[in-house]
């Protein structure tokens, strides 16, 4: 393969990359005016369907048909929202793109409203990046003056206007549904699909959610076209008929236990392996690698013999993970108790649990318990069985809940038991020789708040 | 007509019906356990007790195709080719799963909690629980806070179904309920200084699931397994809600709403809810007395021979002065209670005068947005009487258009019905009755008119009698006594159908099957009366 041209990342080495001037002097919003002059809508979502582009939120979901699931002649409004409370644990990359290249995710925002027919955007910016919103919020000013946003952009029938909303610092609020409610001022509980956002949304009206590095690969679809975004990435599996592929450039965000870790362009299907070797330099202090999670937390856990897999939409489920997620690498050394890590994923999902379905809310506070009791020395082997079948049972895989959270949570639970199953029973018997054989139930220990 | 598939077993629904899997699994007899579904509340789906497996039958081929997933019952629309298997071992371990989740946090505390003996929570765990407990153990807490002067809230035992949060944001659309906190450290909480206060706040400690909310006014009185219940309709306005009266050895402990989904769909009023507890009042009459002339005082007066008497007297006066007798029908008489009482007078005195009781009015008429109201007219039965009326007077004449006549001396044996609760008559009022000669009242409470009566007369009140209310929408609705009235109190019922010389004890329904005879405007009710009651507007010319 011939080297790698960075696409999403092409622009932020030049000087105030985040400025209008600086975007427009690297090709920026040349995709808009001619998108606006020369296709019509159906075209555009034609153009994104064709490229394959599937989301980078985590899901991968196809993106030019969740936008072909909007009804076809709604007198709208139609809304967009675009999601940008980028919460997985060590996932940085939409921060970088808001943070150093906000316009190429306004442009991307723009040709998606365009495409989309709506004429409302909320941008839904985690709490925690309030430098990307100082910066997102600047771009959004200087587009209302040159005429990207606002009444007839460049003279053309198509009128947008794009608001900033900041986030109460939520895990729950990157799933699409949270992200609706919280926009309408309630709580964060996702809703029950169907109606699909697709359908009925933001204030009961279609609304399309999209991730901030989808709307910047659109950006460049409309710029280079479908046939240049499928030329990068994984084709699709010719054997596999619900394979659709994986295109395009995606930003590899690596950290952890690596000699230089950080945010990193590459085509998908980069292996877990090359992106440590490569991108991060190597595990650090000359140590082995001992677990990866492929894409953050909630995707799951490799072990260190499964680091070939390849970091695509359909490469860490063949490892038994949940999916690509955010293709956000962590690394975990050989020092590292795989108990520790557990506690900590376990410690994260049960703090963010919306808590509105039962099994998800009583499940990850559950096993966090058993984890805290484990971890203090009190740990009992049946307890290993009891996580797994909290695993087993809870999330929308096997129907027990509402959103994806709770798979989130079950998926390093089920990985790391499953996989590293002779360190926990080691740690068990070591710290609890006495009562590590009890079935009985043991009395909690009292710990007093989670964090 | 779609065919829903529940268990192997085939269900018809007619077209216009939307049920949900619990609801179509219920007309098979299969009971989906469930928490946070209400069939009057939103659905969210999110305790999870109610998940099945689900699948569609192919229309051409017949063949079935299942789900791999769990889905929640009462999100799955039942629609032609559904397919609803609710026990499987699937099904039956995800239900232990989540049973099993609630109870982790809940403190067990059975025997200090007011809903033992109706907690879902308690019922689903011998039903559909784990055997055994394996999650760890942990000290019993049990935190309680007040939401508002009737309800609070034992914290611990909530598994936050959210109903009583959408209770006040959808019914009553207050809104004072929310959920504090997030994963398993949430909590219902109100917001300092907004306490739960709406009218209709009581409704949230029915619909609690488990004993998280508490109404103050019945707890701890009673354990739920000692009191029996019967339906019943509330008396406190001329809504006329369909009730459960739970009782124990003759002492009302709570009233409920009943479900009627022409009435009061499944809430009643917090006015309604505690509006019992004037049946329990010390100050009710006890005993029936009569004017000694000659001592110049009451002396008790005697069940047994009143009857007699009080027609002996009657009858000599409608002689000596014919068209002399009068007669107030309270509001709050059953329909057959009136109707026996105007039948009696105008049977002694066929031009005797009748008319319809002060109607007790507070305030306006008070709607919810989603459509329940509480009635400013205070009374259950003023479209009842005013039918009876109607029948043997040809008009609706009023307690005020009877006064000149009174204090004129013109009517020389009156009998006044009251089952009023509060002050309903004033002593000048009161004063233009000394001029009858004889002055029969029944009432709950001392009045300045009782004070005047040659014959004070112990009323029954709502919880003790026989009969059917008509309420403001023209629905008739019959009920049984659910406690007996106290020693010494007859009910007006009892007393008028021996005055009528009927044989034997008070037969309401014989009563009412006459009236639904004599009278056309209850020509509906001449079948048996079902539970939510019957329209009389269907049998109306309007």
């Amino acid at each position: 393969m011939a080297e790698f041209e960075p696409v999403l990342l092409a622009n932020i080495s030049n000087e105030d990359s985040h400025t209008l001037a600086a975007y427009e002097a690297a090709g920026g919003y040349r995709a808009l005016k001619r998108i606006l002059a020369d296709k019509s809508p159906a075209e555009v979502v034609e153009l994104v369907q064709s490229s394959n582009l599937r989301g980078r939120g985590g899901a991968g979901f196809p993106t030019g048909l969740k936008w072909s699931f909007l009804p076809k002649d709604h007198p709208g409004p139609i809304y967009m929202c675009v999601n940008a409370d980028e919460s997985e644990p060590a996932t940085f990359n939409n921060r970088i793109l808001m943070e150093e290249d906000p316009h190429q995710l306004i442009e991307g925002t723009i040709l998606a409203c365009y495409a989309t027919r709506a004429s409302t955007a909320y941008i839904y910016l985690r709490y925690e990046y309030p430098h990307a919103l100082a910066r997102l919020q600047q771009a959004i000013d200087e587009c209302y003056d040159k005429g990207y946003l606002g009444k007839n952009i460049l003279a053309h029938d198509f009128s947008l206007d794009i608001y900033l909303h900041r986030g109460a610092a939520a895990y729950i609020c990157g799933e699409e549904t949270g992200l609706i409610e919280s926009l309408e001022g309630k709580r964060a509980w996702p809703r029950i699909k169907p109606p699909f956002p697709a359908v009925k949304g933001l204030f009961q009206k279609p609304t399309v959610v999209n991730n901030v590095e989808t709307l910047c690969c659109v950006t460049h679809i409309c710029d280079r076209g479908a046939d240049w975004f499928k030329s990068i990435g994984v084709p699709a599996d010719p054997d596999n008929p619900r394979d659709a592929g994986s295109y395009g450039p995606k930003l590899y965000c690596i950290s952890g236990h690596v000699n230089r870790p950080g945010c990193y362009e590459a085509p998908l299907g980069l292996t877990v392996r090359e992106l440590i070797e490569n991108q991060g330099g190597g595990v650090w202090k000359g140590r082995q690698c001992k677990a990866a999670v492929p894409g953050g937390i909630s995707m799951g856990l490799l072990s260190a013999d499964e680091l070939d897999c390849p970091l695509d939409f359909s490469g860490p489920g063949k490892y038994d993970c949940l999916g690509l997620g955010t293709a956000a690498v962590t690394v975990v050394d050989e020092t590292v108790s795989i108990v520790d890590f557990l506690h900590n994923t376990t410690r994260f999902m049960a703090h963010e649990s919306c808590g509105q379905c039962t099994p998800c809310r009583e499940g990850t506070s559950w096993a966090l318990s058993m984890l805290n009791r484990i971890k203090a020395g009190k740990g009992r082997l049946q307890d290993l069985d009891l996580l797994l079948e909290i695993g087993d049972s809870i999330g929308i895989m096997p129907g027990t809940t509402i959103c994806g959270l709770a798979d989130g949570a079950a998926w390093p639970m089920k990985n790391a038991i499953r996989k590293f199953r002779g360190e926990f029973e080691e740690y068990i018997r070591r710290t609890n020789p006495d009562g590590c054989e009890t079935t009985e139930p043991v009395e909690a220990l009292q710990i007093i708040g989670v964090h | 007509m779609a065919t829903v598939i529940i268990n192997g077993q085939e269900l018809e629904l007619d077209d216009d019906e939307r049920l949900n899997g619990i609801q179509a699994a219920a007309r098979l007899g299969y009971d989906i356990p469930h928490y946070c579904w209400h069939p009057g509340l939103s659905v969210v789906a999110s305790c999870r007790m109610c998940l099945v497996e689900t699948g569609r039958r192919d229309p051409e081929s017949g063949e079935i195709s299942m789900m791999p997933k769990l889905v929640p019952g009462c999100q799955t629309p039942a629609t032609d080719g559904t397919v609803f298997v609710t026990e499987s071992d699937k099904v039956k371990q995800a239900r232990a799963q989540v049973e099993e989740g609630l109870l982790i946090n809940h403190p067990i505390d059975c025997p200090i909690c007011d809903k033992a003996g109706e907690c879902r929570l308690q019922d689903y765990y011998f039903e559909h629980g784990q055997g055994s407990r394996r999650a760890d153990l942990r000290p019993f807490t049990s935190r309680r806070r007040s939401l508002g002067d009737t309800v609070t809230l034992f914290v611990d035992r909530c598994v936050m179904c959210s109903r009583c949060v959408r209770f006040t944001r959808e019914i009553t659309g207050t809104g004072e309920l929310y959920v504090e906190g997030r994963g398993a450290g949430e909590e219902i909480d109100v917001f300092p200084g907004f306490p739960l206060a709406n009218k209709m706040a009581g409704n949230v400690v029915d619909l609690c699931p488990v004993g998280a909310l508490g109404d103050k006014d019945f707890l701890y009185s009673q354990r739920v397994w000692f009191m029996k219940s019967h339906d019943g309709v509330c008396a406190g306005c001329s809504t006329g809600c369909s009730i459960t009266i739970d009782e124990n050895q003759d002492r009302v402990y709570r009233l409920r709403p009943r479900e009627n989904p022409h009435i009061n769909e499944w809430w009643m009023c917090d006015e309604g809810r505690y509006g019992y507890h004037h049946v329990h009042s010390e100050h009710r009459l006890a005993g029936p007395q009569q004017f000694d002339a000659e001592a110049r005082q009451y002396v008790n007066a005697d069940w047994s021979r009143l009857p007699t008497e009080l027609d002996k007297k009657f009858t000599a006066i409608a002689k000596r002065w014919p068209g002399s007798v009068a007669g107030v029908l309270s509001p709050h008489l059953s329909v057959e209670e009136a109707y026996l009482l105007a039948k009696y007078l105008r049977g002694v005195d066929p031009e005797a005068t009748l008319v319809l009781g002060p109607v007790p009015v507070e305030g306006e008429d008070e709607s919810f947005p989603q459509g329940f109201t509480i009635r400013a007219e205070k009374c259950p039965n003023r479209r009842g009487v005013e039918a009876v009326l109607e029948y043997f007077t040809g008009r609706v004449a009023t307690f005020d258009d009877l006064l000149p006549d009174v204090a004129a001396g013109k009517l020389h044996a009156i009998w006044v019905s009251g089952g009023y609760r509060n002050d309903w008559i004033d002593e000048a009022t009161a004063e233009s009755f000394d001029a009858a000669d004889l002055l029969v009242v029944q009432d709950l409470f001392d009045s300045p008119l009782m004070q005047r009566a040659h014959y004070q007369l112990p009323a029954a009140a709502f919880a003790e009698r026989d009969g059917s209310y008509v309420n403001v929408a023209d629905r008739l609705q019959s009920f049984r006594w659910a406690i007996r009235p106290p020693m010494g109190v007859r009910t007006e019922g009892s007393l008028l159908w021996q005055m009528s010389a009927m044989p034997g004890m008070y037969r309401a329904g014989e009563v009412l099957a006459e009236i639904a005879r004599e009278i056309g405007y209850f020509s509906a009710a001449v079948e048996e009366i079902p539970a939510v009651g019957v329209d009389l507007k269907v049998n109306l010319l309007v």
